[in-house]
């Protein structure tokens, strides 16, 4: 009672007054009633936060820290510094010190810090390796109308161009050649076509199920029904990519008497088979979360079972349903394994039953056998900085999409 | 009429109780129900008849079975796991739960409102079309015409008009409720069950809820299930108790509050226990 007494606010001239009184009342009321501020009143709680803090930090920090390195290999492209000409002008060993060190820097392909640590002889050596690896082009090549053109060019990336030996302007993936075409649009078109077929066979599917499993089947159904289908998710892609080259792929040859054995449709029913699981445990997840009344409402109206659900249950699940879309295609966009199994060599077509080459193949396959630094090393860091564009772009244009459906369908924001 | 009772400690007093239509026919015949959730029972062998186009209330303390007959009476209880039902409900000389009974028909026929106000999650219009458009009514007029009818009968035209097509989850609690009572109406059903329509809303909402469901009592048989003894005084014309299960008493609403014959139904209404 006598603390309670103090806690009443003075008037503010006594205040100013007894200014060290109301320090000593306001100890007082703190020991009284438990008012200390600041962090070490709970020291464990305190250092849990921040620990979570730290976790949730370093994810952030990580995935900055990934971009950042795939950029800076990448960076060279954008500003024109790689040359992939066959034929290029070739500095003389002994015409080192007519040049300024930037451009021999630039010439042998090194970074600052290498070339400063890099003593004379080292570079002249450098040098002579490379006049010696010139003076072994074949004459034939260096007369090629594009020995001398620098295929890492913007305009060679996305444009087609009539190479030597074609009688028109093509799009085309050969990264290992003489004249190294590292153009992008047949990787991208692969993986577009692979991911989109995947997405098409995988969505109805799971969606089907997960409006059956959770809202029309027996509870029985239900128990057992749910974890099989998930435990689809826990199979490595290794052993789909496996189980679609050997079997998938002779089957549908037998049923479609297509050319090509490994192509495109086998890979979209094979990626189909990692997404199903992803897109059927989240969309069930959304549509079990519906709330029960909303049912029971729509029977007391009289709604059949299958009403309740596809009228009242899917809208209201329905933002949901696309989150694991969403979360659907950025599996298939970025499964490597099952791609590079059951997919060939890359072709510039929209033609399904044509062979395919993703973008996650490409850097799979050909990263290990790149010259370090090179050209073909430099565009595979585009080609991978470009991927995690594309599922940047579709993510931001799901959430928004998302966001719009809840609106709609739910009522919230 | 206003009564006086010396005994009771509640607010009886104040309150005017309905005078029911004494000549109206039985509707609803309950005859020897029993309903079982697996082993434990719910209801032990309940009879009694609900008459046409009155207020029947069923009130009773947490746990009594009020609440599972009155899903019986259009058959939500299916939908349970482990449920087991003996005996007879008939609605207007037909047997419910006879093997030939479509439930679909039977639910447009005994519509239901719930305790917690659940309108979909679509526009204020779709709510109130929805029962129609899942039979087939399609017919943009006649859909026009059914919504502004039923949004009127439940005293939620004015508030809503300018904004039909607004999602209703932005409707205030009451709101919410009264269009849960008009979707139900919508689809002119012979009975409305209603669940404590009023347990989640503030006096002013409950009001005019109430009010509502006196206004529906010309047209509709309305059972209702509340905790609320006054608002069982309020507006409903008969009362039955139940206790554990059994049907304690069952009278016009004025006689079990005011003179009922079990001391178990009187220490009830008193709020000696509940």
């Amino acid at each position: 009672m006598k603390t309670n007494m103090h806690i009443a606010p003075a008037p503010s001239g006594h205040q100013v007054k007894q200014g060290g009184n109301m320090f000593n009342q306001n100890k007082n009321l703190q020991q009284s009633v438990g008012l200390r501020r600041g962090a070490f009143s709970r020291p464990i709680e305190y250092v849990i936060e921040k620990l979570l803090f730290l976790i949730s930090l370093t994810a952030i920090i990580a995935i900055f820290f990934i971009f950042a390195f795939i950029g800076k290999e990448a960076l060279p492209i954008f500003f024109g510094k790689t040359n992939s000409a066959l034929v290029q002008e070739v500095i003389k060993p002994e015409d080192i010190d007519k040049y300024p060190a930037e451009k021999i820097r630039d010439y042998l392909g090194l970074s600052r810090s290498k070339y400063k640590k890099m003593p004379k002889d080292t570079l002249i050596m450098l040098l002579e390796v490379k006049a010696e690896a010139h003076k072994e082009i074949p004459e034939s090549f260096k007369n090629d109308k594009d020995a001398r053109v620098n295929t890492t060019d913007w305009k060679y990336l996305i444009m087609p161009h009539q190479w030597s030996g074609y009688d028109k302007p093509v799009y085309i993936w050969q990264p290992v050649s003489n004249i190294p075409k590292f153009n992008f649009m047949p990787l991208i078109i692969g993986s577009i076509k692979t991911t989109l077929l995947g997405i098409l066979f995988a969505v109805p599917i799971s969606v089907a199920a997960a409006i059956y499993v959770s809202q029309l089947a027996r509870p029985s159904i239900r128990e057992i029904a749910k974890p099989i289908i998930e435990l689809f998710s826990g199979i490595p892609s290794v052993v789909i990519g496996f189980f679609a080259l050997i079997v998938m792929a002779t089957f549908f040859q037998e049923i479609f008497k297509y050319e090509i054995r490994l192509n495109a449709f086998v890979a979209g029913v094979a990626l189909s088979l990692s997404v199903i699981p992803i897109v059927f445990s989240i969309s069930e997840d959304a549509l079990s979360s519906v709330p029960r009344s909303y049912v029971e409402g729509a029977y007391a109206l009289g709604s059949t079972k299958w009403q309740a659900a596809w009228q009242v249950v899917v809208p209201a699940a329905s933002s949901g349903i696309l989150a694991a879309v969403v979360l659907g295609f950025g599996r298939a966009i970025g499964e490597t394994m099952i791609v590079l199994m059951v997919t060939s060599a890359s072709e510039m077509t929209w033609n399904i039953f044509a062979g395919a080459r993703t973008i996650t193949a490409a850097i799979a396959a050909e990263m290990a056998e790149v010259v370090f630094g090179g050209p073909h090393y430099r565009i595979l860091f585009l080609l991978g900085a470009l991927l995690f564009g594309f599922t940047f772009l579709a993510n931001i244009i799901a959430q928004s999409a998302i966001a719009k459906f809840k609106e709609k369908f739910e009522g919230t924001k | 009429m206003i009564t006086d009772i010396k005994e009771n400690k509640m607010t009886l007093n104040t309150i005017i109780f309905q005078t029911p239509v004494l000549t109206s026919n039985t509707l609803i015949e309950i005859k020897n129900l029993s309903v079982f959730y697996g082993k434990s029972c719910a209801i032990k062998n309940v009879s009694f008849n609900i008459k046409e186009k009155v207020i029947t209330a069923l009130i009773g303390p947490s746990g009594c079975g009020k609440s599972t007959l009155l899903r019986c009476l259009n058959r939500m209880n299916d939908l349970i796991e482990n449920v087991r039902i003996t005996g007879t409900i008939s609605i207007g000389g037909q047997d419910i739960y006879a093997k030939e009974v479509d439930v679909i028909e039977l639910r447009k026929k005994v519509g239901m409102v719930f305790q917690k106000s659940n309108p979909f999650p679509k526009s204020i219009y779709d709510n109130v079309a929805y029962g129609l458009r899942i039979r087939g009514v399609n017919n943009k007029s006649t859909l026009n015409e059914v919504v502004e009818e039923s949004l009127r009968a439940a005293a939620l035209w004015d508030e809503v008009k300018d904004r039909l097509h607004a999602n209703a989850m932005g409707l205030s609690g009451g709101q919410q409720q009264r269009l849960c009572i008009a979707r139900a109406i919508a689809i002119k059903p012979e009975i409305i069950l209603m669940d404590e329509p009023a347990s989640a809303l503030d006096p002013i909402a409950t009001a005019r809820v109430e009010e509502l469901i006196l206004s529906l009592k010309e047209n509709y048989t309305i059972v209702i299930v509340t905790h609320n003894m006054q608002q069982a005084a309020r507006i409903s014309d008969y009362t039955a108790f139940f206790y554990l299960g059994e049907l304690v008493e069952y009278d016009t609403t004025k006689k079990i509050f005011l003179n009922p014959k079990e001391k178990r139904t009187e220490d009830y209404v008193t709020g000696r226990f509940g």
